[in-house]
């Protein structure tokens, strides 16, 4: 059978190639959005089709058909089919949104190209299974993110766009030492080998790791001088608190579809996703990062809310929020990661872990839902009334009931309220803290509290937010304020009923087809990245591979 | 700690000077020879990674020739891997900056300016 994983790169790429050259021959600005709405909708049923495969028919891609050591591999298993098929749907949602919001702005083209450019990085970064080409579709996508957050090219669009973009070249920096000092030590850039090599615990095969490292176990100085710079790098990718400091001002100032995606799919694609693909299956899941994630968490989730409640720009809201919610999907990746290290000790630990896992990636799921969906209620207000303070509208409630009752839907849902889905993950993540209080460490408890405390906030300022938009007389921006087209409609209905067909996961059913192999990566540590990660027989050739560049010494 | 370790130390600190210069600088123009300095240390650091102590007298370019073996190059030669990386790496720092250069044009011609002080809001 064909080998699906490269159309999740090639389709997105030679959408970004096409766009801009036949922007120019559609009449209008609403009818170049029909070609970019057909590739996301192809993206969208090779996503569902890759996730209703079978691990065993999805095996590693070779580009080139170049075997091991030199070939680049793109591999897939159930943690990058979950989030593959997150990016497809918020993407094809946003896509059909910008059919009609995007009619606002000129050069569709470009738009488009830049969108499906964006695309192709992040399916990249999901897929990849080397650590350079890792980055470099994160760079695919860093580029692509930067210029479309400038793409009003507003003074404030600019300004918000050159400091996301200077601080997202330093984490890609970061990124990149981190690679250098792990190929020095291991010898390694595909990741299965590198999490083989750190199990194996090797010996410094160069000289800066003879120099640093003291050789005890597989995680030595140098791998934490690494480890040290890709959680700084990805940090500040996913914007935890304190690397957070750009999101606020690039979020808001992109057009509303791509603050969409920013907030809904790129944040964790390329930060949050790589972050627990690294400490889990490269690093071997040691404990000290499990705290460390759980502590940028703690800090996000509470920052993130408090910030937010001040604020009086709706979308400025709505990305503060990101952080405070991002926060929660990293606080129970890390509760995972801290109770997997402990388990040996007790194999309840194992099961709550599991369970905290699952929690985390079905926040993740519903929060690139439901603020995706804000955001594109956000750009339907700003359609429809040309603000978006606070203070200046009103009374929507009436004059627009289908955009009213999305934001009713998405709000509820992220404040936790039943039956929504993200009532139950955070429900979920709550227990997990709770559980790993009473039967790890005491300190669960004061992250349980605040996680409590933070929902408790969120509700607060989200119930905020509708009375300001909703309740009350229509101010004078919004007297005259009608409903939106229909494609703009249509993408915002359709993820208000995912953000309640999102409980849908906790059915066995679909449990077991979508999250339970996710879950199943991230838990089996290592070894099964091994197992995955594209590890052909050497034997065979391996005399015509030692004649190759690639074999200087270093590989066994 | 031996003097061996003295280049990586040395692209350290020039990573540092350039995370300095981002952080602290208010000229837009410094800021970007920041995010350049950066890309220049990561650079360095990789093709350090690629040198090799034990090649048995200097270490040669990875270049192979008529005259050599694949086993000559294997035992005499630098590591080539790093070199490629960084070849892709020049390329995304290139267009990087034409991307941000740009940016800056356009915020020069905003505000007349390129004192990140004198910007109007988006602080925090």
């Amino acid at each position: 059978m064909q080998n699906l994983l490269p159309f999740f790169v090639a389709v997105p790429l030679a959408g970004g190639f096409l766009m801009p050259v036949l922007g120019r021959l559609f009449a209008s600005r609403r009818a170049a959005a029909v070609l970019p709405i057909l590739f996301g909708a192809a993206l969208l049923g090779l996503a569902v089709r890759l996730v209703l495969l079978p691990d065993a028919d999805t095996p590693p891609y070779w580009m080139g058909a170049w075997d091991f050591p030199i070939g680049v591999s793109l591999v897939a298993d159930g943690l990058s089919k979950f989030v593959l098929l997150v990016v497809a749907v918020v993407s094809f949602a946003a896509l059909l949104f910008s059919m009609d919001y995007m009619t606002r702005y000129t050069s569709p083209g470009l738009y488009y190209g830049l969108f499906m450019l964006m695309l192709a990085g992040m399916n990249g970064v999901v897929l990849a299974g080397d650590l350079f080409n890792l980055f470099v579709f994160l760079e695919v996508a860093g580029i692509a993110s930067y210029a479309l957050v400038a793409f009003g090219t507003e003074a404030d669009e600019l300004e918000a766009s050159f400091k996301y973009l200077v601080l997202g070249s330093l984490a890609s920096a970061f990124v990149l030492v981190a690679i250098a000092v792990l190929y020095n030590v291991t010898g390694h850039l595909n990741l299965a080998k590198i999490a083989e090599t750190f199990r194996a615990s090797p010996g410094p095969s160069t000289m800066l790791g003879a120099a640093l490292s003291e050789s005890k176990g597989g995680l030595t100085v140098p791998v934490y001088l690494a480890a040290a710079f890709l959680l700084m790098g990805f940090a500040l990718k996913a914007a935890l608190v304190p690397f957070h400091a750009w999101l606020p001002d690039a979020h808001p100032s992109a057009p509303a579809p791509i603050s969409a995606m920013l907030s809904g799919v790129l944040i964790k694609a390329c930060g949050v996703y790589v972050l627990a693909r690294l400490v889990f299956s490269v690093f071997a899941g040691a404990e000290v990062f499990g705290i460390i994630l759980v502590v940028l968490g703690a800090l996000s989730m509470v920052t993130g809310a408090l910030l937010a409640v001040g604020q009086s720009d709706l979308k400025r809201l709505l990305a503060y929020s990101s952080i405070s919610q991002v926060g929660y999907v990293v606080v129970a990746i890390g509760t995972g990661l801290v109770l997997l290290a402990w388990s040996p000790a007790s194999a309840a630990l194992g099961a709550v872990a599991a369970l905290a896992l699952f929690g985390g990636l079905f926040h993740l799921a519903n929060h690139a839902v439901f603020k995706s969906l804000l955001f594109l209620v956000s750009g339907s207000i700003e359609h429809a009334t040309g603000t978006r303070a606070l203070e200046r509208l009103g009374g929507l409630g009436r004059r627009m009931p289908l955009t009213a009752w999305c934001l009713r839907a998405a709000a509820l849902a992220i404040s936790g309220i039943p039956p929504f889905g993200g009532f139950f993950s955070k429900f979920i993540i709550l227990l997990v803290l709770v559980q790993a209080a009473v039967l790890a460490h005491w300190a669960f408890w004061i992250v349980a509290g605040l996680a409590l405390g933070v929902a408790l906030v969120t509700l607060l300022y989200y119930a905020k937010v509708q009375r300001a938009v909703l309740g009350g007389a229509p101010s004078p921006a919004t007297a005259d304020a009608r409903e939106v087209p229909f494609g703009m409609a249509l993408a915002t209905a359709a993820l208000a009923l995912l953000c309640l067909a999102s409980a849908l996961i906790l059915h066995p059913a679909v449990k077991s087809r979508l999250v339970d192999p996710a879950v199943a990566v991230l838990t089996a540590r290592g070894s099964a990245a091994a197992e995955e990660g594209a590890t052909p027989p050497l034997a065979s050739d391996a005399a015509a591979h030692t004649a190759q560049p690639d074999a200087l010494g270093r590989l066994p | 700690m031996t003097l061996d370790m003295l280049p990586y130390l040395l692209g350290f600190l020039l990573l540092v000077i350039g995370v300095y210069a981002i952080i602290a600088k208010r000229n837009l123009i410094k800021v970007i020879v920041g995010l350049l300095v950066i890309d220049y240390a990561t650079n360095l650091l990789l093709i350090l990674v690629g040198y090799r102590s034990n090649t048995g007298g200097a270490p040669m370019a990875p270049i192979l020739t008529p005259q050599l073996t694949p086993a000559q190059i294997a035992r005499h030669a630098v590591d080539p891997l790093p070199q490629a990386l960084i070849l892709t790496s020049i390329v995304i720092g290139l267009s990087v900056t034409a991307l941000v250069v740009a940016l800056a044009i356009r915020l020069y011609d905003r505000y007349g300016t390129f004192d990140t002080g004198r910007f109007r809001n988006l602080r925090g």
